[in-house]
């Protein structure tokens, strides 16, 4: 049976109606608009789908509306703009860090919880954040160094 | 650049399908190619602003559009540059030279006092006040193009060349841009019962049962063996589809046998024989060297579901789909519904990559189906992901033997490949193959001749099968095995990536057995400076001649490979550790692609290719068995992972005044070939068969250890 949730997406708090086992993929692309989030798989398998829950990174595809009910849900359409990107953004494009792109928003999301956590990762720390997301077109080189990148940027470093 | 027509410009005669002059100032730039993650809109228009003296800016890419743009086929068999990129370079050099002609007149000076800076026009190199807008309306664009207009130097580039960022790439980075992500008011979402296999016949479905899984409205439309699912709830439409195989009967479902899914499994199968080059082996007194070499059926694999939508509206069908040909897929779809190709459009989107012939093309016909019974609605057609596992086109396995008459000098003087494998292209309306659900409809197509690419395309099967080295004699038993247990088609580099995996492996053997380092020894079997250049180089940078002996479980290898033997040039060199399985350490990829016109961007493509040759080489393989495909999810069908990625160093030598050379496809057969040949080194023994997982690196330690 459909109940109201409420819970806080991109900072604005949203009461939804939908089942308790409605995974929270099709409210955030179906009911919110929110289509940047990515369906992948279903299985937590590939990452697609991640998003932060309360600041952690969760899938999207497997999280019930009935786990996920009070919780702050942060989406790829709130890290940045077209116009004034967040660092991550402004290092992917200038490493041309991706081809299809279709597992960018996943990955920007887990690579923004390393930095909210970590702003100073090694190499071992990115790949790590990243094991769980899988990229098909092997972009994987760029995207490890738009991370380094965007880590050093964002602690002030000069980077080129 | 040579002023020979190209092809496309042939096919599609009039200026208009590819050139329009916008009211803002603006060029539409028209190609029937597609983005499709490889940076080609960006590389093509960069052609344009280039011929037509035009800033980036004022170009504007039309991509996919079956009615507006030029049919240029498929986005396939890295043509995209060689193909649309001449034709628009020849269009777009006649067109400036017809405004020219214009402008001259108009200005009263003589053309040679003209040029053009961003569309406007300079006289003696003094701004004038007219442009490429005020005169185009007084030109008939509705004409052929000549094709033999003068193109610009190399020499005189601004742009080609030029590392500019993907247009793509910027929406990409903000969710945005995907198929998958269009939802147009009141959309209806769908999905489908596969039908296990051509021929099945449903029998019995529980409507009922799946109404009650589904947990909410749906509706179910049946046409004979295709079943679709529709509501405007997402959710529910998947819940239904994901339990209606279980409340589905099928009669006559196929059944495989799990010896079926390897490549051994093909040698003696029903074979079409064709053969390619000297029919005799040469009268040679020198040792034979034999080998045989297989791999399986691998994925596409793509990292989304297959999606479309589509909408039938006063009795015209609107298709928006990711597959690599609209052109191809409106007149496939129109054949299947009994339309008019006028009847319907295809539209281009952009999806997860492709790599080849996936699903995309199937999952329209699926949403126009459920169209053409919902006038007016929207259906937006997913394929769920064990579906996408599931019935997917698949590359085909392969099973190839190779037996080499060597001379005195230990040269390679007679060369044969047997090759077995199932066909590597079953495009719909090629001629070989056929959307999915029409197989499913009241009258299914009729059973097609055996059919492989041709070998003055690159072949499929018997891609890359032909050395490229100097070989006096060689040719190519070709079996195009005709009962394949699943459906196989077009994946990145067709059998090049068997064939090189398995040529450069009998390279290595050759030259071990003449005492010959392999890198020497190839570069005397390579007349073409050009091959020659990409192995020096990448030996080079890998410092080759300090790889060591090796045997004690770290191995250094190396390949090249010419793709189709007439694209790109590439040559790889591999190091690589080997415990219970293979950890990739570095990967040094050195190309030459002809002219370059975005460098960053051919760049990517390399490491692209070598991280998808790598994954295929070392994890990949399609299980089967009983009523299909097992390998439905990311956990049975494994690709490389960040974990397992090396690093990667690229180089493209520079050659302006070459023709440029399809790029897309070159890196990935030589690296996996120089991956067997990394294991080999690192092992002191070679392992035939690909996948080189785990399970297989540790059967040959045993095996090694108790001999």
């Amino acid at each position: 049976m459909a109940k109201t949730y409420q819970l806080t997406v991109n900072g604005a708090v949203r009461a939804v109606e939908a089942a308790a086992s409605m995974p929270l993929i099709y409210v955030l692309r179906n009911e919110l608009g929110l289509t940047g989030t990515h369906y992948g798989c279903g299985l937590e398998q590939c990452g697609s789908c991640m998003v932060l829950i309360d600041g952690e990174p969760g899938h999207a595809c497997t999280s019930a509306m009935d786990s996920v009910a009070g919780k702050a849900i942060e989406t790829i359409e709130n890290i940045g703009t077209e116009a004034e990107p967040h660092p991550l953004q402004q290092a992917f494009m200038e490493e041309q860090a991706g081809q299809c792109g279709y597992c960018l928003s996943g990955i920007l999301i887990s690579a923004k919880a390393l930095l909210d956590e970590n702003p100073n990762p090694d190499r071992a720390d990115i790949v790590a954040a990243l094991d769980s997301h899988l990229c098909r077109c092997g972009a994987h080189v760029r995207i490890i160094r738009a991370i380094e990148r965007a880590a050093a940027r964002m602690r002030g470093e000069v980077t080129p | 650049m040579s002023a020979e027509r190209p092809t496309n410009l042939t096919i599609n005669a009039r200026f208009d399908m590819w050139l329009k002059f916008q009211a803002d100032e603006t060029v539409r730039v028209a190609t029937g190619k597609v983005e499709i993650g490889q940076g080609v809109v960006t590389a093509l228009s960069q052609i344009a602003a280039e011929e037509l003296d035009l800033s980036l800016d004022q170009v504007v890419m039309l991509s996919g559009d079956s009615d507006q743009g030029p049919n240029e086929r498929y986005t396939s068999s890295s043509l995209s540059i060689m193909d649309s990129g001449a034709a628009i370079r020849a269009v777009c050099a006649e067109a400036r030279d017809l405004l020219l002609s214009r402008a001259a007149l108009r200005l009263n000076c003589s053309g040679d006092q003209l040029s053009v800076v961003e569309g406007s026009f300079l006289v003696d190199g003094a701004a004038s006040d007219l442009n490429y807008w005020d005169l185009a309306h007084e030109i008939d664009w509705s004409q052929a193009p000549e094709g033999d207009a003068k193109a610009k130097a190399a020499k005189d580039y601004r742009i080609v060349g030029q590392s500019i960022p993907r247009a793509d790439l910027t929406e990409k980075l903000h969710g945005g841009a995907f198929i998958h992500d269009w939802l147009p008011e009141g959309v209806l979402h769908a999905r489908v019962l596969r039908q296990p296999g051509p021929g099945a016949v449903l029998r019995s479905l529980d409507e009922a049962a799946i109404g009650r899984a589904a947990g909410g409205d749906i509706e179910v439309l049946r046409e004979e063996n295709f079943v679709a699912f529709v509501g405007a709830d997402e959710a529910v439409v998947e819940a239904a589809a994901a339990a209606a195989p279980a409340h589905a009967q099928w009669d006559g479902a196929p059944v495989i046998d799990a010896a079926q899914q390897d490549g051994a499994w093909l040698r003696g199968q029903a074979s079409d024989d064709r053969i390619f080059g000297a029919p005799e082996e040469a009268e040679i007194a020198g040792d034979r060297v034999q080998a045989t070499f297989s791999r399986p059926y691998i994925a596409h694999a793509s990292l989304a579901p297959s999606c479309a939508l589509a909408l039938y509206e006063d009795e015209h069908l609107t298709i928006w789909s990711h597959g690599q040909g609209m052109h191809p897929l409106r007149h496939n779809v129109a054949d299947v519904l009994g339309l008019d190709n006028g009847s319907v459009t295809a539209l281009h989107m952009y999806g997860a990559g492709c790599y080849g012939h996936n699903g995309a093309d199937d999952a329209a016909l699926d949403a126009a189906i459920i169209a053409m019974r919902m006038p007016g609605r929207h259906i937006r057609l997913q394929w769920r992901r064990e579906e996408e596992f599931g019935f997917e086109p698949f590359g085909p396995a392969m099973l190839i033997d190779l037996s080499v008459r060597v001379d005195d000098a230990g040269r390679p003087a007679d060369w044969t490949a047997e090759i077995w494998s199932p066909t590597h292209v079953q495009r719909p309306g090629s001629g070989s193959g056929y959307l999915l659900a029409a197989e499913a409809l009241a009258n299914p197509p009729d059973a097609l001749e055996p059919w492989d690419p041709p070998e003055a395309a690159g072949g499929g099967g018997t891609r890359n099968a032909k050395p490229y080295y100097d070989i006096p004699n060689s040719r190519i038993h070709h079996h195009l095995v005709t009962n394949a247990p699943v459906r196989t088609s077009a994946l990145r580099t067709l059998g090049a990536l068997p064939n090189v995996f398995a040529l450069e492996a009998m390279m290595d053997e050759l030259a071990m057995k003449a005492g010959i380092d392999p890198l020497d020894y190839r570069l005397s079997l390579l007349s073409d400076p050009r091959a020659a250049a990409v192995l020096s180089a990448v030996a080079a940078r890998a410092n080759w001649a300090e790889r060591g002996p090796g045997g004690e479980g770290r191995g250094v290898g190396i390949a090249f490979s010419r793709y189709k033997n007439m694209a790109a040039y590439a040559a790889v060199v591999v190091a690589l550790n080997v415990d219970e399985e293979v950890h990739l350490e570095k990967i040094w990829v050195v190309a030459d692609a002809g002219l370059v016109i975005n460098p960053d961007g051919i760049c990517n493509q390399l490491e692209g290719g070598a991280i998808q040759g790598a994954s295929w080489t070392l994890k990949e393989q399609v299980q089967m068995q009983g009523s299909g495909v097992t390998s439905l999810d990311w956990d049975s069908y494994q690709i490389l992972r960040f974990s397992e990625i090396p690093e990667i160093e690229v180089e493209v030598l520079d050659q302006p005044e070459q023709p440029s050379l399809g790029v897309g496809e070159c890196s990935v057969s030589p690296t996996a070939a120089a991956i067997g040949n990394a294991v080999a080194h690192a092992l002191g023994v070679r392992i035939h068969d690909m996948p080189l997982s785990r399970q297989r690196i540790m059967a040959t330690l045993l095996e090694q250890t108790s001999n």
